[in-house]
């Protein structure tokens, strides 16, 4: 295959969907499969068939839509009709009044408007559009066009240049400039050398990479591509946790699929730019995301991290130079090639470019997966896409950035959405979870549930994330038992500090967010417990007689 | 290779060292002292215990210095308040995670934890300590392993690997869960791979693998893996 080919293949693709009036977008991603998904894509494939439109309606099985919790959700368009909670019944039903008599239903759309309006899809633009297991889909949405430029017009300089010019930030939590990382990859002359997209996605009720890879496999491909080619970097790895089996199936096709038509591999599109792709499971250990322990585990070792220096960029997988970059990283690359880096730069924040997706969950009425504009402010995630809290209930706190994310209050709610301010607040960017909690929740028991979550997760190297995390699970245990002491507040803000600086890598080092920001924001319920052995919440059972327990 | 020589600063001490050596390989060779447990010369460095930390003039971040190599104009600082205080409470941690009393232990006076606990003036364990029942494993004609007394190092693992070049020890499990293990976590008598070389005893800084019958004094050799190794370079 040449360059020119995969214009020739678009423009043929459109064509082909052109012919086409309807096009159904069945979501079929890991949030709607449980909700009975393929079934309704099989009723809706019957229902075409049985009113004898199947030329001028298109049923295709595509990624995740976004409104994961009113699955399975299904889009029409033209017209973006979006269609909840759809059964295989009601499938035949919309087919036939919308399709065949050009009725939408209108009871069975999706209610609220608000929760696209506000969102800015960039990285997953094609989600829902295009079905992931056709690369065809892919290529008639523009994909791997940014792949044609950088190979026929522009040297792996003027790609890392536009990247600088992006400011394009790392998506996997720490927001290192990628122009930078790439530079300094591109400027270690040795060979081999390798690349690793990070799809590690550990945090609990988060799902944004996942998502990504089942509706938009090629977006990382093609970004990993690019990637090499700017850094001249020879093999790739996607490093994916194997309880991802659907995102997993979806990238192993999508890259055979690339692979044929030589879009991966030796001599890619006849030029001389050779590089291939391999998908390596994880067994599923939160530290494994981590930049280093990243790199053991594809080496086949523990999933351990190491210290740094030295720098991946110097000395990486099997102590080769390799770039480490989250796959949403690398999923906004094509589209920085495509439309430039100044493009890209406009988009978001002036300190923080372009978008983020986040797994919106916990109490709130629109949970799901969305991607918004650097900069916007809490509020307007919560309240105006996430549609506010459900049942009148009160809200109390927002957990952005997973478990070692910070929670936030009510009176944080105006903080936009970027690394700095996010990090100031005592919050991190993590890998974008935000989760919504209400005034049901007691913030003791939930910055415990974090401790006990990293402390389960601990690999175990260092001492500080090893045996003091434990220390501070203890502690809560003691101050959610009704045993707390005053003194214990004291404990957990020094050892917190001493965690978060001695411990060996970001795992340790966050670790203690949820901690220290209950304390800052919330510390007169930690006094309740400890003082009054009170939970407002009515969360914490003081299961133990108070008094016999102090003696 | 040719070798660069590079100037630093260590505490108050102004020193020329050659590149691609660590903080603490530095500090030792000039006679600067810097508390470190998991290092071991001839090993890999981890960076696992956290007591070689030190600060570095314009870094925020605290370092491993045995995993840090020195640069040109690089300042460390090795003794801050905040440091000794880190370090002590390292001390503290390791002590109360499992079984250390050192009146009944085999390692009691050639204890490298002991050894730094008494000189960083740790002299009690803050922390509520666990008790533990981990297993011990004397099913080895002469070597023993009591999981009570480790401290997760894991140079044992590493002089296993890298110098012996057998790999019979890892790690199992994770977190505090940790656990030294021969071979399948198997009995010792049954590790296909053993050699039964000792080294894994001659490196252990506490007493949690030790050669039944001998004292201590006589099996500890921590100088092995350097020594090793600088005849293989040869």
């Amino acid at each position: 295959m040449k360059p020119a080919d995969i214009i020739h293949l678009a423009e043929t693709e459109l064509d082909a969907q052109r012919s086409y009036k309807h096009r159904i977008n069945v979501c079929c991603s890991s949030g709607c499969i449980p909700f009975g998904a393929l079934k309704v894509l099989k009723a809706f494939e019957d229902a075409v068939k049985e009113f004898g439109v199947q030329k001028e309606c298109k049923v295709a099985r595509t990624g995740c839509i976004g409104t994961c919790s009113v699955g399975p959700a299904v889009m029409i368009e033209p017209g973006n009709y979006l269609y909840q909670s759809v059964t295989p019944e009601k499938a035949r039903e919309i087919v036939r009044d919308h399709v065949v008599l050009g009725l939408p239903v209108k009871d069975m759309l999706y209610g609220s408007k608000a929760y696209f309006e506000k969102q800015h899809r960039l990285v997953m633009k094609n989600a829902g559009k295009i079905d992931p297991y056709r690369i065809e889909d892919y290529i008639a949405a523009g994909g791997y066009s940014a792949l044609v430029k950088c190979l026929i017009k522009m040297s792996p300089k003027d790609v890392i240049d536009e990247v600088w010019l992006s400011g394009l930030r790392g998506r996997g939590g720490a927001g290192f400039k990628i122009g930078q990382k790439w530079t300094f990859v591109a400027r270690a002359h040795r060979s081999p050398k390798y690349i690793v997209a990070n799809l590690d996605e550990g945090d609990p009720g988060v799902f944004a990479n996942r998502t990504l890879a089942e509706a938009d496999p090629h977006a990382i491909l093609e970004g990993m591509l690019i990637a090499a080619y700017a850094t001249e970097a020879n093999k790739g790895y996607i490093y994916i946790r194997a309880e991802y089996p659907l995102a997993v199936d979806t990238l192993k096709k999508a890259i055979d699929k690339a692979k044929a038509m030589n879009l991966i591999g030796q001599n890619i599109l006849e030029t001389s730019f050779s590089f291939d792709i391999e998908l390596r499971l994880g067994a599923g250990a939160f530290v494994a995301g981590e930049e280093t322990a990243i790199l053991a585990s594809v080496e086949g070792n523990r999933a351990n991290p190491r210290p740094r220096p030295p720098y991946p960029a110097a000395s990486g997988l099997w102590k080769s130079p390799t770039l480490i970059d989250n796959v949403e990283t690398l999923a906004n690359i094509p589209q920085i090639i495509s439309h430039g880096g100044l493009w890209f730069s406009k988009i978001g924040s002036p300190t923080c470019s372009g978008t983020k997706c986040f797994s919106l969950t916990g109490k709130v009425n629109n949970p799901g997966l969305i991607e918004v504009p650097m900069g916007i402010t809490l509020k307007e995630v919560i309240y105006d896409i996430g549609g506010g809290v459900p049942d009148n209930k009160k809200f109390k706190a927002v957990l952005v950035g997973g478990p070692s994310g910070g929670c936030l209050p009510d009176t944080m709610l105006d903080l936009p959405i970027d690394y700095e301010s996010l990090t100031k607040a005592g919050a991190i960017m993590g890998s974008g979870g935000i989760v919504v909690i209400d005034e049901d929740s007691c913030m003791v028991d939930t910055a415990k549930f974090f401790i006990d979550f990293c402390v389960e997760e601990s690999c175990g190297k260092c001492t500080p994330c090893r045996v003091g995390l434990h220390k501070i699970q203890e502690t809560y245990a003691r101050i959610i038992g009704g045993v707390g002491k005053p003194e214990d507040i004291q404990f957990l803000r020094s050892s917190c500090g001493y965690i978060q600086e001695a411990s060996l890598c970001g795992l340790g080092q966050t670790a203690p967010n949820p901690v220290l920001t209950t304390m800052r924001y919330f510390g007169n319920e930690y006094n309740e417990h400890i003082l009054q052995k009170k939970c407002a919440a009515g969360k914490c059972s003081f299961k133990h007689n108070v008094k016999e327990a102090e003696i | 290779m040719t070798t660069k020589t590079v100037s630093l600063k260590i505490d108050e001490h102004e020193i020329t060292a050659q590149e691609g050596k660590s903080i603490l390989e530095t500090a030792i060779e000039n006679g600067i002292d810097i508390p470190h447990l998991c290092f071991l010369a001839g090993l890999t460095k981890t960076g696992a215990c956290r007591l070689c930390i030190v600060e570095l003039k314009g870094q925020a971040k605290l370092f491993a210095s045995c995993s840090t190599p020195i640069s040109d104009g690089m300042e460390v600082i090795t003794n801050s308040e905040k440091l000794k205080a880190y370090r002590k409470n390292t001390i503290q941690l390791l002590l109360s995670e499992r079984t250390h009393v050192c009146s009944v232990c085999v390692a009691n006076k050639n204890c490298e934890l002991q050894a730094l606990a008494d000189k960083l003036g740790v002299e009690h364990v803050a922390f509520e300590r666990e008790w533990t029942s981990e297993n011990v494993d004397s099913s080895h004609p002469f070597l023993v392993i009591d999981r009570n007394r480790c401290i997760l190092c894991t140079r044992c693992v590493r002089v296993c690997d890298e110098i012996e070049g057998v790999h019979a020890l890892d790690l199992k499990l994770r977190g505090k869960d940790s656990q030294i293990i021969v071979d399948f976590d198997d009995s010792w008598d049954k590790a296909a791979s053993c050699t039964s070389c000792r080294k894994c005893a001659k490196v252990c800084p506490v007493g949690a693998i030790y050669v039944e019958g001998e004292p201590l004094s006589e099996t500890k050799d921590t100088g092995i893996a350097d020594f090793v190794l600088s005849r293989r370079k040869k």
